[in-house]
């Protein structure tokens, strides 16, 4: 005789229930990680720019900041230079990008390659190397003076122009990137379509071509501006202490004078310009992969 | 609009010859339908007359003037491509007024072209859509309305209902052709559907290999083909000895079928192998004897000969073709 056993029927919520619990174990970790490590730190930041011990709550650093000129200056000598390192970025990376995508696969690979390549070299290696470059002594300016441009070393270093080309450098690739991404998927029947249709080489250009790639340098540019505000080493090394911005306003304030609640209240301001860009950027970034 | 003519037109890379010297004319007005499998260089001739590419050696007159140099831009070509090749950044009517902008026409008049084009192709009321918004077929029609909206010497359709479904292509083809007769524009069509070649074509233009097989009325081509690719690409060709040898090519509707054994039964024995319903056609697949196979297509008037069944297979000796 044969007993048929049934197997206790289980619905979907039990299996449902099930994953869920799991999911939640498997990245609890990770979440407790997050929470201690980067959210925690960011409230007790945004707490020391409010909170005054035993006072409670206040603006005085925020009216500190505005009574002191230096931290305006800062924060827009920081804007300025971001600006002219982005503007830098699109006027190198566009031409860069257009010119990758007129090569054949082989080739393009290459190039590919010859831009992300900076990545995996270490950033602070990579500034330190446009000290050589860029050096009184370096390779730009013994040029120079080899032909007769200049008698005089041009000094590129620990000024904002050594600042500018050292970020520019180093961000390239995000313009790049995401440029050559856009830029690859456009059909090519569509320039040809307009050919057909009657449109000289300029026309097809500022009509079909660059219209369809400017989501996508208008993400990447906003990107490379986000990136430049908080950039530290290169300001740091190429600049010599004499361009401030705003992350080596944060390092003294922070290291050298102590002063943490003017510190944080420089930041959460530097945090709120930041979200309203990349706000900005998500929304251009969307429309760019639609 | 105007006429064209190909002389000698040939385009190489490298060793290969995707078009060798052929030569066309088509008059003005007329609708011409380059037909060819993939890779027999139909698209390549298209690109060549549309200035896309320059030919290797070979001359190309548009309206008498020799434009065998010119550029694309310089030719006014109205050009359909099969991936429709829509602006997708612009709205429709802004896709449509594209080509008027180029040519400087601007304003209430550009409108009014434009808009006379998109109701032309019955697209009227739905200018501000964006190509993604639009079914194939209605992309197909926007590019069709772009591409007559400056009133092209030429039109140029490369397999322009190739990505439809069968329906959809079925409509289209009957207000291409309408919409072609209105115009009177000079229209020459890509394509390697040889029901599309001959339902709406004036002549047709077989291509094999990059070189010309036959140019002839659809009629004609079908059933006096130049040669037996042009026989076996229009449709289904059975091929049967002639008295001298040589081969001939009767058409499947042109076979007769009669029960084995009726009083008037003459001709062949043969085995039905297949019988396809086709709805008003019934196609049979028929082995004679010495593993000579038929294809017979006949009207279906209510029964039809099962698989395995014995019938008499003949036809007239004035329908045979000879063929090389």
């Amino acid at each position: 005789m044969r007993t048929a056993g049934r197997p206790a029927p289980r619905g979907p919520e039990d299996d449902d229930a099930m994953t869920r619990s799991n999911g939640f174990s498997f990245i609890a970790p990770l979440l407790v990680l997050m929470v201690v490590a980067f959210n925690a730190p960011i409230v007790y930041m945004l707490g020391l720019a409010f909170w005054e011990k035993g006072r409670g709550f206040t603006l005085e650093h925020y009216e500190g900041l505005a009574e002191t000129p230096v931290y305006l200056r800062v924060l827009g000598n920081t804007m300025r230079i971001a600006l002219i390192a982005t503007i830098a970025n699109v006027v190198i990376g566009y031409p860069l990008a257009h010119w990758m995508r007129s090569l054949g696969s082989r080739a393009r690979m290459f190039a590919i390659a010859l831009v992300v390549l900076p990545f995996w070299v270490s950033i602070l290696v990579r500034t330190y190397a446009w000290i050589v470059v860029l050096g009184n002594g370096g390779l730009v300016n013994r040029f120079l003076q080899w032909s007769g441009l200049t008698d005089e070393p041009v000094s590129f270093l620990y000024n904002e122009l050594g600042v500018t080309i050292g970020m520019a450098n180093v961000l390239l690739p995000f313009l790049v990137l995401p440029l050559f991404a856009a830029m690859v998927r456009i059909d090519d029947r569509l320039l040809q379509a307009a050919a057909s249709l009657g449109a000289p080489p300029r026309t097809i250009f500022w009509k079909v071509y660059f219209p369809l790639t400017l989501p996508a340098l208008a993400a990447g540019a906003l990107l490379v501006f986000i990136l430049c505000l908080g950039f530290y080493v290169t300001p740091a090394v190429l600049g010599g202490g004499r361009v401030p911005m705003i992350s080596n306003l944060l390092d003294t304030l922070i290291n050298q004078i102590p002063r943490w609640e003017q510190a944080s209240a420089i930041s959460t301001i530097l945090l709120i310009v930041t979200l309203l860009i990349f706000a900005a950027y998500r929304r251009l970034d969307r429309k760019a992969s639609a | 609009m105007s006429d064209i003519r190909l002389e000698g037109v040939t385009k190489r890379y490298g060793t290969f010859a995707a078009a060798d010297s052929v030569d066309l004319s088509v008059t003005q007005g007329e609708f011409v339908t380059i037909l060819g499998p993939s890779g027999s260089g139909k698209t390549t001739l298209l690109s060549l007359i549309s200035g896309l590419n320059r030919p290797t050696a070979g001359r190309i007159f548009i309206g008498g003037r020799d434009v065998t140099n010119a550029t694309a831009q310089e030719r006014n070509i109205g050009l359909v491509f099969q991936s429709y090749a829509l602006f997708p950044h612009m709205t429709v009517l802004e896709n449509v007024l594209f080509p008027l902008g180029v040519r400087k026409i601007g304003g209430a008049e550009a409108n009014r072209l434009a808009r006379d084009a998109l109701k032309l192709v019955r697209l009227d009321g739905l200018e501000e859509r964006r190509p993604s918004q639009l079914s194939g077929g209605q992309q197909q029609r926007v590019a069709l309305a772009r591409a007559i909206v400056f009133k092209p010497d030429i039109l140029l359709l490369d397999e322009p209902l190739g990505a439809l479904d069968r329906k959809l292509r079925e409509e289209l083809q009957v207000e291409l052709k309408q919409l072609q007769r209105t115009l009177g524009v000079t229209t020459l069509l890509v394509t390697h559907d040889q029901e599309e070649a001959l339902s709406l074509s004036d002549r047709i233009m077989v291509l094999d290999k990059g070189r010309t097989q036959q140019v002839a009325a659809p009629t004609e081509a079908y059933l006096r083909p130049a040669n037996r690719f042009v026989a076996e690409f229009l449709g289904i060709a059975n091929f049967v000895g002639l008295p001298d040898g040589g081969q001939g090519l009767v058409r499947p509707e042109r076979v007769r079928l009669s029960a084995n054994g009726a009083a008037n039964g003459s001709g062949k024995p043969a085995k039905v192998v297949e019988a396809i319903y086709l709805g008003q056609m019934v196609r049979y697949h028929l082995a004679l004897e010495g593993a000579q196979s038929i294809v017979a297509a006949v009207p279906f008037l209510g029964t039809a000969h099962a698989p395995g069944e014995q019938v008499m297979v003949s036809w007239d000796s004035a329908d045979i073709w000879p063929v090389t």
